[in-house]
């Protein structure tokens, strides 16, 4: 493929590398054994979930993603040695243990309701009409216990049942929307998605318009920026790489 | 999250006794009207509702299975947040749950004697939720109605600026506040609470013996027809015994008695409709206050013009 010769692609791939690499195995003291759905494999301590993964081979296409822990995309679900529970997280934010037992949860299939949030009565009605399911939470919080971002996804389900979309829009902001609730939920609810249903609806309704956006739009409409807009429209590609390179930035 | 940064506790004026205070999903919603003017009148009365912070619904319905235990979560992880707002000092002392809506209290107070008679249900409940502190079964679930009668109705009457004379009431119970009889919070055969604070409130209390045969309830989501019968038999009844209009303390009743009367009329063309008030909104009026709290605008059948024609609001 010509693209994986361009520059960018060369950076993501370097940055893409497992942790260890160029590393000497012989040079690594601690080691830990893992059971990557069930087979056992033994890795270098003091990696997360995802680079223990890749370091036993495993190559991902799907279940990871910005590797910060901001995307939601590597949910994991995993057992410690000698305990029951099964725990949850994002492979990339959590560190691999001896004995853990460990699978990567790629997708979740759940149902993504289709609104209109201009065409939808600002009121609890709306997520009764798109998640009928909500009014079957029984409080038992297990998604609360799921969360990753340790958010209170109970508190926020139960906001959406009464209506409040200011406190819904509040617990649930740092939702990374990994889907692990929705997977470990007894009343099948799509919490995740409820909650952006939720949050649209606040920011429409519940927000108003702000006044720097009003100030901007207005500029825009009576034409401060047309000039320079013009101007870049105008440019040769190589012109406009050179002005994105040059480009103001804020300090690091 | 910590429970002192609830908006609510800001709002609340000092000197007021302070209860903790159980709103449920339905009196933030359609029945809006009852908790503001429930709100209003307990502060008028000296006394502060103070909504618990973090409240979940209460599961709706009191699960009678004997297995069943999952159901009955809903309404101890409340109970855990009462004894969190008196941990956090919230409250002083005050184990006391207010509860307005009646379906709520049902099922808060029957769950709730469950798990004080029956230790080992409380223990799996508990262990469930093993990330809460335990319940350790000392709350006691009150319905609004009992906390008025508690405060006495000589200091109702006292209260009263605007005397709501020549309006005949009849109140309706419902079910949910009196059966089973071990919860009941008046003698569930013959309830009086309601009669005795309208007549505080100066109004002619019609006595019916429909006061407590059951609206239907949970039919009205299945066929509405069905509670359309029997709110025509109640609400019939209480016009023919003299009545302008019922009170009552149940959103669902309301729902039942107020909203389905357009079902009545499809099926009785010569029935005339009759205002459904909840009991607090009567009470803001002859408290004198604001005509902000008393809501009309969410009853379905408009109690404004029997109202201004006993010239008891201006419009």
């Amino acid at each position: 493929m010509e693209d994986n010769k361009s520059p960018i692609m060369d950076r993501i791939a370097e940055a893409n590398k497992a942790a260890t690499t160029g590393i000497d195995a012989k040079d690594i003291e601690n080691w830990i054994t893992i059971h990557i759905m069930g087979k056992a494999y033994k890795v270098p301590a003091d990696l997360t979930i995802l680079t223990a993964m890749e370091y036993a081979g495993y190559k991902f296409v799907r279940g990871v993603g910005c590797r910060q822990g901001f995307c939601g995309a590597c949910a994991t679900v995993f057992r410690k040695k000698g305990d029951y529970k099964l725990q949850t997280g994002m492979a990339c934010q959590t560190r691999a243990e001896d004995g853990m037992y460990l699978v990567q949860i790629p997708f979740t299939p759940a149902e993504k309701a289709i609104y209109d949030v201009t065409k939808e009565p600002y009121e609890a009605s709306v997520f009764i009409r798109y998640y009928p399911e909500v009014t079957r939470c029984v409080s038992c919080n297990t998604c609360t216990k799921a969360c990753p971002q340790d958010l209170e996804v109970m508190d926020y389900v139960q906001a959406a049942i009464r209506g409040d979309f200011d406190g819904l829009s509040d617990i649930s902001f740092d939702c990374i929307q990994c889907g692990l609730c929705a997977m470990r939920c007894p009343a099948e609810i799509v919490q995740y998605h409820v909650a952006q249903l939720g949050r649209r609806m606040f920011g429409r309704y519940g927000l108003g318009v702000p006044d720097h956006l009003r100030k901007r739009v207005k500029e825009i409409t009576e034409g401060k920026f047309t000039d320079e807009m013009n101007k870049l429209v105008s440019c040769s590609t190589e012109e406009l790489r050179k002005i994105y390179t040059e480009r103001e930035k804020e300090p690091e | 999250m910590n429970p002192t940064n609830t908006k609510e506790t800001k709002s609340t004026s000092s000197g007021n006794m302070k209860f903790p205070y159980y709103p449920g999903c339905t009196l933030k919603t359609t029945a809006k009207n009852f908790e503001n003017s429930a709100i209003a009148t307990a502060r008028a009365l000296g006394v502060e509702l103070l909504e618990i912070p973090r409240w979940n619904c209460c599961g709706t319905v009191f699960s009678l299975a004997q297995d069943d235990l999952i159901h009955h979560v809903a309404s101890v992880r409340n109970f855990i947040r009462v004894q969190e707002m008196n941990d956090y000092g919230l409250v002083k002392n005050e184990n006391r749950l207010v509860t307005l809506c009646s379906m709520c209290f049902n099922t808060l107070k029957s769950t709730n004697r469950r798990m004080k008679e029956n230790a080992e249900d409380l223990q799996k409940i508990n262990e469930l939720m093993y990330r809460e502190e335990d319940y350790k079964g000392n709350v006691e679930v009150l319905h609004f109605l009992e906390l008025l009668k508690s405060l006495g109705y000589e200091k109702i009457r006292e209260k009263v600026t605007k005397p709501l004379k020549d309006l005949n009431i009849a109140p309706y119970y419902g079910c949910m506040i009196l059966r089973p009889k071990e919860i009941a919070i008046d003698d569930p055969e013959d309830p009086t609470i309601q009669k005795d604070i309208l007549e505080a409130l100066g109004v002619s209390v019609i006595d019916t013996p429909y006061k407590k045969v059951c609206c239907g309830s949970y039919q009205t989501v299945k066929d509405k027809y069905i509670v359309a019968e029997l709110a025509y038999d109640i609400l019939s009844h209480a016009r023919k015994k003299g009545a302008e209009a019922l009170t009552t303390v149940c959103p669902l009743c309301a729902f039942n008695l107020d909203q389905r009367q357009q079902a009545v009329k499809e099926k009785h063309p010569d029935f005339e409709e009759m205002p459904v008030f909840y009991i607090t909104q009567l009470m803001t009026i002859a408290f004198g206050m604001d005509k902000d709290v008393f809501g009309f605008e969410q009853n379905y059948v408009d109690p404004r013009p029997l109202l201004k024609s006993k010239s008891l609001i201006e419009d």
